[in-house]
C-alpha cells in the first residue's frame, strides 16, 4: 500500500496491529490467487487497485462523505433497498465478511456452530478490523436467517447502531403488504437521520444509478456464457464482491469498460481457458469478500466458473427497477416489489430459485452445478436437496459442498472437486 | 509397455506396475514423513514407461515431476471395474477417507460421497481403537469372531475417535470383554458407512475396497446392513493404484 493511513485507521478505532496482520494476509492471498491467473483482461487492473486500497483510498472517500454530512449505511442483505440509501445521498456498504479472522472474539458471543459469515462480521467488528463498520452511521439488519436475526441483537449491544427491517418468510399478498410497510418505514428512518426528504426526483436519480450498476453486472454475466470464457470466475466473483463497496457510478463505468474488452475477446474467440474447458455454475450461500476459496479450487482444477446463483452474484442484479411512476409512495411500493423478486432460501416456499438455477445452467451453458453452503447455514443446506432433485432428475452433474472459511478441508475439497470435474469430462466422452 | 500407478495415501503408498494388462509388481510402503522420497525410491526401482499418481498426495509428486494425476475416486472406480466388471457401487475405506462411488453401466463415475473432514468411520478410527484395546490392527476384525458375532452387549455412541476412545476406556474399566467392545466398534463404523452408502444409493454389485476391506468383520457387518454380499479383491489395498495405472493406458499424458 502506497499511502500511510495509520492516522485514519486509529481515529476510526481500529486495532492497528491486528489490522496490519489482516492486510498482510489479504495481500498475500490476493497475490497467490488473483495475480497468478493467466490471460486476465486488462480491465481487471482497476479492480486490483480497488482491492489494494480497500481499506485505504475507499475509506478516505467514505470518511470525506461523512464529513460532508452524508450518512454511511451498512447492510448485510441484498433485500435492503439501495435506492433509498442513495436517495438521501447516503453511501451503502456491504458488511458481510469472508475471512476467518476475529473468530476468537466472535465466539465469546456466539456459539461455535454459527455460520462463518456471521462469525466473521461479528469478529471483524469485535476485533476492530473493519473500517467500514466503524464508519457506519446506521447498520441495517433484517429478519432473514435465525443466525443473523439473533446476532444483530448482540451487534446492537456492541454498536448501538443496528436497525432491523422485518422481512417476511413467505411471498403471499399479506407478506408483501408487510414488506412494503417496512420499506416505507426504512425510507422514513433515512429521512429522519439525514433531514432529507425523499422526493420523486431523488428516487428517480438514485434508481437510475442502481439500475445502471445492475445492468452492467447483467452484461458481465451474459458475457460469461461464451466459450471460451472471456473472464475467470474468480475475477467475476471479485467484481461482484466489489459492487458492495465501491462508488456505484464509478464502478458501473469500470464494469462497462471491462465488458467492452470482454466483447472484443468473445469476437476474437479468445478467453482465459481453452474452448471446451468444463464449465461450472455455483449456487448457494453468499461469498463475501475475501472468500475466494471455492472458485480458487475449481479453477485450479481445470474448470471455469461461469456464474454464481448467489447474493454475491446473480440474485443481486437479476431484476432491474425501471418503472416510471408519478408519486413517491407508488415508487417506494414498486421498489419493495422489486426486492420481493429475489429468491432467497430464507423464504418458504422458494420454488422460484429452482427455476433460476435451471435458467442459469441453460443460459451459461454450464456442465455441472456445485451447490455451496456454509456450514450451519440451514436455509441453503436444507434447500440443497430440492436443488439436486430439480436438476438431477435430469441427471445433471451435481456436487454438494459444505464448508467454512478455514483451510482445514482443502485436501478433501480438492479431491471432491477434481473428481467432479473428471466426472464432467467423462460425460463429454460418452 | 510397463505402466505404473501410484496411490499416495495418508498411511501407505501403494504402487503397482502392469505389464500389458497383467499385474506385474505391487508394493506397499508407509507414507512416513517424506512421501516424495518414498515415491522416488519406488519408481527408481520399478522404472515404468508411464506413471499416473493418485491419492491425497498426488499433487506432491505431480508438482515435483510432471506426472499426470487422477483422483482416488476415479482410480478406485477404474480399478474396481477392471476386477469386477459388473460392479456399480464402490465402498472404499482408506486411512483417512471413506468414499462411496456410484458408476454407470459403462463404468463412468455418476456420483460419489465422502465422509466429513474428521476421522470418524475411517481406517484411522479402527486403528486407534485397535490400539486402545491392545489388538494388532490385522487381527482386529478377526477378534470379533471370537465373540461369535452375537448381539453386542454394548454399543459405542461416539463417532469421534477421541470421544470413542474414552468410551472404550470406560467400558474396559467396567470389565466388559474387549472382544465385545471390538464388535461394538465395528458395528458403529459399519452403520456409519452404510448410511453414507445409502445416501449415494446402493446398486449391485458392490465392491468393498481399501485397506479396511481386509477386515472380515467389517465386510460381514457392512454387507448385512446393505442386504448383500460385498465383493472384495484378493489384494484390496492396491486396487486404487491399479486403477490409476489403467487410467494411463486410456489417456496417455
Ligand atoms: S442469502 Fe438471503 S439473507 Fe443472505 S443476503 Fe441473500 S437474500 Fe439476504
Ligand atoms: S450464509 Fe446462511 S446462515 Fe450465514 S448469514 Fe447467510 S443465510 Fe444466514
Amino acid at each position: 500500500m502506497s499511502n500511510d493511513y495509520t492516522d485514519m485507521w486509529s481515529s476510526l478505532g481500529l486495532n492497528l496491529q491486528a489490522h496490519q496482520g489482516l492486510l498482510g494476509v489479504l495481500s498475500d492471498a490476493y497475490e497467490n490467487i488473483y495475480l497468478s491467473q493467466q490471460n486476465r483482461p486488462e480491465g481487471m487492473e482497476y479492480f486490483d487497485f480497488v482491492i489494494s486500497e480497500v481499506h485505504g483510498q475507499r475509506i478516505v472517500e467514505i470518511v470525506n462523505k461523512k464529513i460532508e454530512g452524508k450518512p454511511i449505511i451498512g447492510t448485510f442483505c441484498v433485500y435492503v433497498p439501495e435506492e433509498l440509501i442513495l436517495a438521501v445521498d447516503g453511501v451503502a456498504v456491504g458488511l458481510c465478511a469472508g475471512a476467518d479472522v476475529g473468530t476468537d472474539e466472535a465466539e465469546k458471543y456466539l456459539p461455535r456452530t454459527t455460520c462463518a459469515l456471521i462469525k466473521a462480521f461479528m469478529g471483524f467488528k469485535l476485533a476492530g478490523l473493519c473500517p467500514y463498520v466503524e464508519s457506519c452511521d446506521l447498520i441495517v439488519g433484517e429478519t432473514t436467517c435465525d443466525g443473523k436475526k439473533k446476532a444483530y441483537e448482540i451487534l446492537n449491544e456492541v454498536t448501538g447502531k443496528v436497525y432491523v427491517m422485518e422481512l417476511p418468510s413467505m411471498k403471499n399478498a399479506e407478506s408483501k403488504v408487510l414488506w412494503k410497510k417496512e420499506v416505507h418505514k426504512f425510507a422514513r428512518k433515512l429521512s429522519e437521520i439525514t433531514g432529507i426528504e425523499i422526493t420523486l426526483e431523488r428516487l428517480k436519480e438514485a434508481s437510475s444509478i442502481v439500475n445502471a450498476k445492475r445492468k452492467a453486472l447483467q452484461r458481465l454475466s451474459a458475457l460469461r456464457s461464451h466459450d471460451p470464457a472471456p473472464i475467470s470466475g474468480l475475477d467475476a466473483l471479485l467484481i461482484n464482491q466489489v459492487s458492495f463497496y465501491d462508488d456505484p457510478a464509478r464502478f458501473t463505468s469500470q464494469v462497462n469498460g471491462l465488458c467492452d474488452e470482454l466483447e472484443e475477446r468473445t469476437k476474437a474467440g479468445t478467453g482465459i481457458a481453452p474452448k471446451g474447458t468444463p464449465r461450472v455454475l455455483i449456487s448457494g450461500s453468499p461469498m463475501a469478500i475475501p472468500n475466494w476459496k471455492l472458485h480458487a479450487v475449481v479453477e485450479g482444477s481445470g474448470a471455469v466458473v461461469v456464474g454464481e446463483e448467489s447474493c454475491v452474484g446473480e440474485r443481486n442484479f437479476s431484476t432491474l427497477f425501471d418503472r416510471n411512476l408519478s408519486s413517491v409512495d407508488e415508487t417506494v411500493d414498486a421498489i419493495a416489489d422489486r426486492y420481493m423478486t429475489i429468491n432467497c432460501a430464507c423464504f418458504t416456499p422458494n420454488n422460484e430459485r429452482l427455476g433460476d438455477i435451471k435458467n442459469m445452467i441453460e443460459k451459461l451453458h454450464a456442465h455441472g452445478l456445485i451447490h455451496y453452503t456454509l456450514q450451519f447455514c440451514t436455509p441453503y443446506m436444507v434447500e440443497a436437496y430440492r436443488v439436486r432433485q430439480a436438476i438431477n432428475g435430469g441427471r445433471f452433474p451435481f456436487l454438494g459442498i459444505e464448508t467454512d472459511y478455514s483451510m482445514e478441508d482443502m485436501g478433501q475439497l480438492k479431491t471432491r472437486i477434481e473428481a467432479f470435474i473428471e466426472m464432467i469430462k467423462e460425460g463429454f466422452r460418452s | 509397455m510397463r505402466i505404473g500407478g501410484i496411490d499416495i495415501g495418508s498411511r501407505y503408498i501403494k504402487h503397482v506396475v502392469l505389464d500389458g494388462s497383467q499385474l506385474a509388481e505391487t508394493y506397499k510402503v508407509e507414507t512416513g514423513y517424506d512421501p516424495l522420497a518414498q515415491c522416488q525410491e519406488l519408481i527408481d526401482a520399478t522404472r515404468p514407461d508411464a506413471l499416473v499418481a493418485t491419492g491425497y498426495g498426488r499433487h506432491l509428486i505431480a508438482n515435483g515431476g510432471g506426472i499426470p494425476t487422477v483422483t482416488e475416486i476415479k482410480a478406485a472406480a477404474r480399478g474396481a471395474r477392471a476386477l469386477f466388471p459388473t460392479c456399480r457401487t464402490i465402498i472404499d475405506i482408506g486411512g483417512q477417507d471413506t468414499k462411496v462411488i456410484h458408476v454407470n453401466n459403462e463404468g463412468s463415475v455418476m456420483t460419489f460421497e465422502m465422509n466429513d473432514r474428521c476421522a470418524a468411520g475411517t481406517g484411522k478410527f479402527l486403528e486407534m481403537m485397535a490400539r486402545a484395546l491392545g489388538f494388532e490392527i490385522d487381527n482386529f476384525g478377526a477378534s470379533c469372531e471370537n465373540n461369535g458375532y452375537q448381539q453386542a452387549p454394548v454399543t459405542i455412541n461416539n463417532l469421534c475417535a477421541v470421544f470413542a476412545e474414552s468410551e472404550v476406556i470406560s467400558l474396559i474399566s467396567k470389565g466388559i470383554r474387549r472382544e465385545a467392545i471390538a464388535v461394538a466398534l465395528h458395528r458403529s463404523i459399519a452403520s456409519r458407512v452404510a448410511s453414507l452408502a445409502k445416501r449415494v444409493g446402493v446398486r449391485q454389485d458392490v465392491v468393498f475396497t481399501g485397506g479396511c476391506a481386509r477386515n472380515p468383520s467389517l465386510k460381514a457387518m457392512l454387507g448385512e446392513r446393505l442386504g448383500q454380499d460385498l465383493l472384495v479383491a484378493p489384494n484390496p489395498d492396491i486396487l486404487t493404484a491399479w486403477g490409476a495405472a489403467l487410467c494411463a493406458e486410456q489417456s496417455p499424458p
